[in-house]
């Protein structure tokens, strides 16, 4: 490419105009004075911030017209400091950009590649410093060093261990048992089938010792949703069918999906949505996926009356309840 | 000699008496940096580091990083009485208790927003200058740790507080380490201390947040910068500019002012934001329980075109020999981020794969003149902008009337249409761009006059364009195509033909563009 346009390397960078400032000494004098002005401005900012501190009442609010009512002591103390700051800032600027000298110079590179001579003595240096170390020569030293290294590397693992206990059984199981009675959440209050009306939703938990006190890890997976619907209205399999009782029909209320609480029904269309990815579920057919990335239904939750007729479980969940895991045994 | 002098100069033989540094530090003073506001983003993201240090210090005074129940006796009505956790009580405290508390709080998590913006937006300067070329890829690949860093401090973050939004964010986290084959269910426990949310996760996030992570941010940011010292900055090409120069403010005075007033320009911008604009009001979502959560649950933007991707994730599991492998979430939270991420790290090898080019580049790139590499970052900015949007498809379809199935679809056929389509855009942009130029440099700008020729015709008159602006159209460089042959001299198959074939393919590709003005063509038109 013999023909082609090569600028020609031009070794002094055009110099700016000089500005006002240099060659002026009114406009000298006023640049001066504007950045005093803003050092000024500076210092009334800190001033603010200390006033809003020490003399502004925590519980005094200011409407400001978008954002809404505003702490004025936080506002004072954001602004004091957001000017105090700022027109430093400016200041510095403004003065390096009218005052400080504004020639352009210009630096040499250098290649960064070392010479020759410098790689090659590296190499014969690092082979020097190898053959002194010899490990090729002495293979009982080289061996053990092996062990001895890898061995070194288990402790720290090991050590981590009591990070957490072993996972065992404990995603797959819930707190609902055979007979486990469903307690409102909240409010702990056993639920009789004639509590609930045609198209309600209740949020439930089980009956455990201390209902006050569950631990968040079940709150995590125990929750469960308990939906009236008139019996015709369902499309289930007969299994599915047998575990609803009168209409009502529990599901798991932990997405499938990531494990959100699957919080949004939609009365009209008895479609049961998570926020966290908008996974839809629809009640009708066993809480099938409609919408969304969750691949299994929500797991539904077999439930029937005691003696006294509440609402009790009549089965554990037969499936694992919540987001997918390697463990778990889908089919 | 006035007396301040004296002092100055005994200080500094003080000094050199011991170090010897008089040398290296009149040499580092006199280094040069060039202007250009571009220049300046990574400057935002050192300064909103720096600003986010200081903030949290401030915050680590007050917060109580435990998971123990207490009973909230703070001085906010709504949530008095209830059971929640030290950390969520704590942070109330900081924000309706501690003087300036709420707004160290919002500073914070404004700086990290604004942090993890001008991460981006530097390295896409970087990138669509081409600032990354050799001898520069190490630094390249610090930045993307230092991204990736970031992503993940945010997210322990905004966990912190323990309210109800930052417990379904780790309620997500949580599923997705549980997705990984074989390990993962290990790892979710050893990570929380039991079954989710366990009993551990505040304190141990909090050793993360504050030490570990923070502690790597300075040893990256400082051999980052240190990088940029020694190589010294790359410039924009320009009249007096070449690649074995640097052309710009020495150090002292200038750019030490000018950088360090824009430090405090940056922290009072943040300052004021914070002052004015709310931004994670813990106490209107309320203490964590895994048993609810609030509509519109967001994450912050930096993590929200995950969210989106996995919004739009096809709902697919396998199911064998009593194993579940959940390709709904390890496609859009592993495997994708994870190709992207590689593949971000590895570009600016991949380039110079595809260009046979191993030399030193000081010179910057405007865009237009290198368009598969500007078309490619196009493309990848689309990609994240629409999983961007399908992560606020819930905020989007209330506040614009649509559905929400409508976004859905909108974004799982626009990800892979939209994409390649900008490609082709932009690729087109940047080649009518250049041929502008070239019209620029042959015939001047166009002035809007038209001129009567003596035979009836009407040209426009055109205006000769400044030496400076003739220099800058004509500094880059032609690209040009690899040339590799399958077969040997001997036309014997070369070893790796495959292999050659997508170079050549690629590199015929990358090398698309306008021919530069020759000597000849100018020399023509000037006798013309
Ligand atoms: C460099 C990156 C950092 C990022 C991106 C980041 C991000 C965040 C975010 C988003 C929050 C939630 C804030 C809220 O709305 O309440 C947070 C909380 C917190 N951060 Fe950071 N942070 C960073 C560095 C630090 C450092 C260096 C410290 C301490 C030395 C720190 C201490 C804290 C503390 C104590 C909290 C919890 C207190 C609260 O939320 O009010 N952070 N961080
Ligand atoms: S967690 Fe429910 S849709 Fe993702």
């Amino acid at each position: 490419m013999s023909n082609e346009l090569t600028p020609t390397d031009n070794s002094t960078p055009p110099q700016h105009a000089p500005r006002a400032t240099d060659v002026n000494p009114v406009s000298e004098k006023r640049a001066e004075q504007q950045i005093a002005i803003l050092f000024a401005l500076s210092g009334i900012g800190s001033l603010l911030l200390i006033y809003s501190y020490i003399y502004v009442a925590d519980d005094v609010f200011i409407f400001i017209p978008i954002m809404g009512d505003q702490n004025a002591q936080q506002l004072g103390i954001g602004l004091g400091m957001a000017m105090s700051l700022f027109f430093i800032g400016i200041a510095a600027i403004h003065w390096a950009k009218t005052l400080m000298p504004d020639k352009e110079i210009v630096n040499h590179r250098h290649e960064f590649r070392s010479s020759d001579e410098d790689r090659a003595e590296l190499v014969q240096t690092v082979k020097e410093g190898v053959a002194g170390v010899a490990l090729g020569r002495r293979k009982l030293i080289k061996r053990s060093l092996g062990a001895a290294l890898g061995l070194f590397a288990l402790p720290p693992v090991l050590l981590l261990r009591d990070l957490g206990p072993l996972p065992g059984k404990q995603l797959e199981q819930t707190n609902w048992k055979t007979g486990t009675r469903l307690l409102t959440d909240p409010g702990n209050r056993p639920i009789l089938a004639s509590d609930l009306e045609v198209g309600a939703v209740v949020q439930v938990l089980p009956a455990v010792d201390h209902p006050e006190e569950r631990p968040l890890s079940d709150i995590a997976k125990d929750p469960v949703l308990l939906i009236r619907l008139r019996p015709e209205d369902f499309q289930l399999t007969p299994e599915k069918f047998a575990m609803t009782h009168e209409g009502i029909i529990a599901f798991s209320k932990i997405c499938s999906h990531m494990g959100c609480a699957v919080a949004l029904y939609e009365q009209q269309t008895k479609h049961l949505l998570c926020p966290c990815h908008q996974s839809t579920f629809d009640v009708t057919r066993g809480a099938k996926v409609i919408f969304g990335p969750a691949a299994r239904p929500l797991p539904q939750l077999d439930i029937t009356v005691d003696s006294e007729g509440y609402l009790v479980a009549r089965a554990p969940f037969n499936e694992a309840v919540g987001p997918s895991f390697w463990e778990r045994n889908s089919q | 000699m006035t007396s301040t002098e004296k002092r100055i100069g005994n200080a500094a033989s003080f000094v050199d008496e011991r170090l010897g540094a008089a040398r290296w530090v009149k040499k580092s003073l006199n280094k040069v940096f060039p202007d250009h506001w571009s220049f300046m983003l990574g400057e935002v993201c050192m300064y909103s580091f720096i600003i986010l240090l200081l903030s949290g210090t401030f915050l680590t005074f007050w917060f109580d990083p435990s998971q123990r129940d207490v009973i909230y006796e703070g001085v906010y009505e709504p949530l008095k009485g209830l059971k929640m956790s030290a950390a969520y009580a704590s942070t109330l405290d900081i924000s309706f208790e501690v003087r300036g508390g709420l707004l160290m709080r919002q500073i914070h998590h404004w700086a990290a927003n604004i942090f993890m913006a001008a991460i981006v937006a530097h390295l896409l300067r970087v990138f669509f200058t081409g600032a990354f070329r050799k001898p520069r890829e190490f630094n390249w690949i610090l930045g993307i740790l230092l991204l990736t860093l970031g992503l993940v401090e945010g997210l322990l973050g905004y966990s912190l507080p323990d309210d109800l939004l930052s417990g379904t964010g780790l309620r997500i986290t949580s599923a997705i380490i549980q997705a990984i084959p074989v390990v993962g269910t290990y790892i979710s426990f050893f990570l929380f201390g039991g079954a989710f949310p366990g009993v551990g996760f505040i304190p141990r996030i909090f050793t993360l947040h504050i030490l570990i992570i923070p502690g790597i941010f300075l040893a990256v940011i400082t051999i980052h910068v240190m990088l940029v010292w020694y190589q010294k900055h790359t410039q924009f090409p320009g009249v007096g500019r070449t690649e074995n120069n640097v052309v710009g403010h020495p150090i002292l005075p200038v750019y030490m002012a000018k950088a360090g007033g824009f430090f405090f320009v940056v922290f009072g911008i943040i300052a004021f934001i914070s002052a004015v604009a709310s931004i994670n009001p813990i106490w209107l979502y309320g203490p964590y329980t895994p048993g609810q959560i609030s509509a519109g649950s967001q994450p912050d933007w930096y993590m929200g075109w995950l969210d989106g991707l996995v919004r739009m994730a096809p709902p697919l599991e396998t199911h064998a020999f009593g194993h579940t492998i959940s390709w709904n979430i390890l496609i859009p939270a592993v495997i994708v981020p994870g190709i992207i991420f590689t593949g971000m790290a590895l570009y600016p090898f991949i380039e110079s794969w595809i260009t046979g080019d191993k030399r030193e580049h000081h010179l910057l790139d405007r865009p237009r003149n290198v368009p598969n590499r500007t078309a490619l970052g196009v493309m990848s900015i689309t990609f994240v902008m629409i999983s961007l949007i399908n992560g606020g498809n819930d905020i989007l379809a209330t506040n614009f009337d649509l559905s929400i199935n409508q976004i859905m679809w909108f974004s799982r056929i626009g990800i892979f249409i939209l994409p390649p389509l900008s490609f082709i855009i932009t690729k087109r942009l940047c080649l009518s761009l250049q041929r502008a130029d070239r019209e620029l440099l042959l015939h001047g700008a166009e002035t809007g006059r038209l001129l009567r020729l003596p035979h009836g015709e009407f040209v426009e008159v055109h205006a000769p364009i400044s030496p400076e602006k003739a220099y800058l159209l004509q500094s880059h460089e032609q690209l040009v195509a690899l040339e590799i042959e399958d077969v040997d001299g001997r036309g014997v198959r070369r070893p790796g033909a495959l292999k050659n074939k997508l170079q050549r393919r690629l590199s015929k590709a990358h090398a698309v563009s306008v021919p530069k003005v020759t000597e000849q063509e100018l020399k023509e038109i000037e006798n013309h």
